[in-house]
């Protein structure tokens, strides 16, 4: 029949239509799922069971971010010592496809460069948040921020991000990468623990000579004692830290 | 590759047309360009490498090895579409000072645009084409800014990272620099005050049909610019299209308004920096570009950069939903561009969003995903992604599928606006080459996946859908059908994919690929995606080509277009499902 092509069509708008419908008269409409309400209005997840209304009300209603949303990056310090984890090693200015990061190197009265970014700079109008400096920074220093709202009047120099911009303290870094924060400080706990039990270890090993010599003869154990030998693994660790 | 020389050396092809090949390899034969068409001719006729995939030429100025005498080369990448195989490269090399070739055109018809390309870029010249004009820019531009000499207005350095950014990398804002200052040369002997610019392009009149049984009456013929700026040509494309009342007798398509030379800042580029420039390119569908481009590295890099097989997995859940959201918003939009106001339209990008969710959470984002690497991909999937993922692949999407079916397929308003319209015949569609749904579209049973299996394509239980309509509801239908093959395989490949390692060995920001060249091709929703790369051993790639198949599926949709109404214009060239990142490169 001529038209019922039509009508099957209509008869899915209708659906959708009265979908949308009864689904708002819910309670809790599918689309507010999981939802977080915060003072600034509600964030929303779409779970793949949504119902009717897609459309969520930016900006009085934003989705929720995954972990791994890049936009621009930022730069991390410890918060408690205060101290940039960025070396000024390059790497990120390097590997970065629009060349948006300068860095000027620290350097010393002399000359002599320090592990530190005098100045950093990202031009966030040309950066294309590719995410390719987050992933190579070997000193977990550069992260991609989340915050996506950007828009400024002006490119030159409001876009134009420095140090003092771009810096976040670990805290921020933890609330935004809270999985990643775990991990790192896993990594790092168990990094610790390693240096425990291998100074434990020497200590262990270091008492038994003594006892083994206290053993000897009571002359050799009154000797003064020796600096704590330091594994030398733990020392080029240390030394990793510190560079 | 290259440098490997059998002894005694038996050139391919030697007997059928004597003193063509001047010299072979593995993969690629060199043509002497006087014999270049009797050798062509052989090729479609005897050999029956009937498609044309891509034509493209590389500028060795200064490359180990080569001298002003075979500076340019035209690169032929040829398929057989009946009996599948690999590509066949057919390179013809050309001196600095007469850059000139015979035209292909009338061998394979889809040379059309790609020539022009290779005219507008480097300034080769193809005897016989009968409109070698610039394509992606403007008539009156100076110079062939893919030659190796040419330098760009903020030119800094021929290869990244550039120096001025560490360690003493004071920021300079690039518009201080100034380069309508000094920096800009005037050709010589070209006075400002004098320049008009070229008259724009008029469309070749097709004679007009006498109305049936009527005497044909003298009409005058109107054109109109359809486009750049309008919403129905999907982006910043231009159809000038001769009109006789409402009837289409001419049509000629203007594109560049999006150019940004792609290929020459991929030249600048690092390998690795390439990849977030190939999401720019389609940017519906970044995954599959990545794809493209990273097998085609992969293939250069060898067997140390073959991915694990979670990784493998991975790339092709992320291609397949990649195509599948690039076929809903192409449904969607086709819609559109019937009339039906964003109704359709919305209801598929509401999928779409899922699929693009999925994306988000394990690439960090939406559209540019940046996602795959040489030898694995960016990141791997959690337990709580891939559950979202099956309850979308095995249940949402092939419910809404269905629904859109219900929906579409059987309106009348669809079925009378789209069946007839835009007709391309197989032999057309293969000549011209045309690819994708396109391809299928017009009842050729072409897949890169099937015809040569890339990635693991090959362990998947899937079909190629094809329709015989040659029309734009045949390409409709084609592509709500290769919706549903994709889940079917994104569905294996979730129930498949196992644990492992999804990189094989720590991805490094800056490495060398050995010498030499290579084409991968995938097949990208829009079509056959094809990368050639070039590499001179060092950390940048020497040509770095996009065989980009929105731009050349355009080369027939004047053919397509005429004798049709101005509105099935509109239906036609969105059938096509072009997306300007990619055509204008």
């Amino acid at each position: 029949m001529f038209g019922s092509g039509i009508i099957r069509g209509l008869g899915v708008t209708l659906k959708r239509t009265v979908t949308t419908f009864t689904d708002d008269v819910k309670r809790v409409p599918s689309r507010y799922i999981n939802s977080i309400d915060t003072p600034a209005g509600k964030i929303l997840q779409q779970p793949p069971e949504v119902q009717g209304l897609f459309t969520i009300q930016y900006p009085e209603e934003k989705r929720q971010i995954p972990e791994n949303f890049r936009f621009i990056p930022m730069l991390v310090y410890e918060e408690d010592t205060g101290k940039q984890r960025c070396t000024a090693c390059g790497i990120c200015s390097k590997v970065c496809p629009s060349q948006c990061i300068w860095i000027v190197r620290d350097q010393t009265k002399e000359g002599k460069p320090i592990p530190r970014p005098k100045e950093f700079y990202i031009d966030a109008s040309i950066c294309m948040s590719c995410g390719l400096c987050a992933e190579f920074c070997p000193f977990d220093s550069i992260k991609m921020n989340h915050d996506y709202e950007l828009a400024v009047y002006d490119r030159f120099p409001s876009l134009i991000l420095d140090l003092e911009e771009l810096s976040v303290p670990t805290s921020y870094y933890a609330a935004l990468y809270p999985t990643a924060w775990q991990e790192e400080q896993e990594a790092k706990r168990i990094k610790e623990e390693r240096k425990r039990a291998r100074a434990k270890k020497a200590a262990e090993a270091k008492a038994k000579k003594a006892a083994a010599a206290k053993a000897k003869g009571e002359t050799k154990a009154e000797a003064k004692p020796r600096p704590k030998p330091r594994p030398r693994k733990e020392q080029k660790d240390k030394g990793a830290d510190e560079s | 590759m290259a440098e490997e020389t059998v002894a005694v050396k038996s050139l391919p092809y030697a007997d059928a047309v004597p003193g063509a090949v001047l010299d072979a390899d593995e993969h690629s034969v060199i043509v002497d360009r006087d014999k270049l068409i009797d050798f062509a001719l052989y090729l479609r006729n005897e050999e029956g490498y009937d498609f044309l995939s891509s034509l493209h030429a590389v500028d060795y100025l200064g490359y180990p090895g080569r001298t002003a005498e075979d500076r340019f080369e035209v690169v032929y990448v040829l398929f057989n579409t009946k009996k599948g195989g690999d590509e066949l490269m057919m390179k013809v090399r050309l001196p600095e000072d007469d850059p000139e070739l015979p035209s292909v055109i009338l061998v394979w018809p889809g040379a059309d645009l790609q020539e022009r390309e290779a005219w507008d870029l480097f300034g080769i010249k193809f005897k016989g084409h009968p409109r070698l004009r610039r394509i992606l820019l403007w008539e009156g531009f100076h110079g062939h800014p893919m030659r190796k000499d040419w330098k760009e207005a903020y030119y800094e350095a021929d290869h990244k990272p550039f120096k001025s950014r560490w360690p003493e990398g004071h920021y300079r804002w690039s518009e201080d620099r100034a380069p309508w200052g000094d920096n800009v040369n005037y050709p010589q002997g070209w006075d400002p005050a004098k320049f008009t610019p070229p008259a724009p392009p008029m469309p070749k009149i097709h004679e007009r049909p006498a109305p049936e049984g009527g005497e044909k009456i003298e009409t005058d013929v109107i054109v109109v610019n359809m486009g750049p700026q309008h919403p129905s040509t999907h982006g910043v494309f231009r159809m000038i299209a001769a009109l006789d009342g409402e009837t289409v007798v001419g049509l000629e398509p203007e594109m560049g308004y999006l150019h940004r030379n792609h290929e020459k800042i991929g030249e600048r580029n690092t390998w690795i920096m390439n990849i977030p420039f190939t999401d720019r390119l389609d940017y519906l569908s970044s995954m599959s570009n990545n794809l493209g481009y990273v097998l085609a590295v992969e293939k250069m890099l060898g067997d140390k950069a073959k991915p694990p097989e979670r990784a493998e997995y991975l790339r092709v859940i992320m291609a397949e939903l990649t195509r599948i959201q690039n076929h809903l918003w192409t449904i969607g939009f086709l819609l559109n561009d019937l009339g039906a106001f964003f109704t359709p339209a919305l209801y598929t990008i509401e999928e779409r969003e899922l699929i693009l969710d999925l994306f988000e959470a394990v690439s960090g984002s939406r559209m540019m995903c940046n996602y795959m690497r040489f030898g694995g991909v960016r990141r791997d999937v959690t337990d709580d992604w891939l559950k979202t993922a099956r309850e979308l692949v095995f249940n949402r999407l092939p419910r809404k599928v269905d629904e859109f079916d219900r929906y579409l397929t059987k309106s009348e308003i669809v079925l009378e606006r789209t069946i007839g319209v835009g007709y391309l015949s197989a032999e057309d569609a293969i000549a011209t080459s045309m690819s994708g749904p396109m391809l299928r579209g017009s009842g050729v049973p072409y897949d890169v996946r099937k015809a040569r299996p890339y990635s693991i394509y090959d362990r998947f239980d899937w079909d190629i859908v094809t329709n015989d309509g040659c029309d734009v509801y045949a390409r409709y239908l084609v592509r709500l059908g290769e919706i549903r093959q994709s889940i079917r395989i994104v569905q294996q490949a979730l129930d498949q994919i196992p644990e492992g390692p999804i990189m094989n060995k720590k991805p490094a920001y800056s490495f060398r690929v050995p010498k030499g060249d290579a084409y991968a091709a995938v097949e990208a929703p829009k079509g056959e995606l094809g990368f050639y790369v070039v590499s001179d051993g060092s950390d940048n790639p020497w040509r770095y080509h996009v065989r980009a198949p929105s731009y050349i599926n355009l080369t027939s949709l004047e053919h397509m277009s005429i004798g049709y109404k101005v509105a099935d214009l509109i239906v036609i060239l969105g059938a096509i499902d072009i997306v300007l990142g990619e055509t204008d490169r």
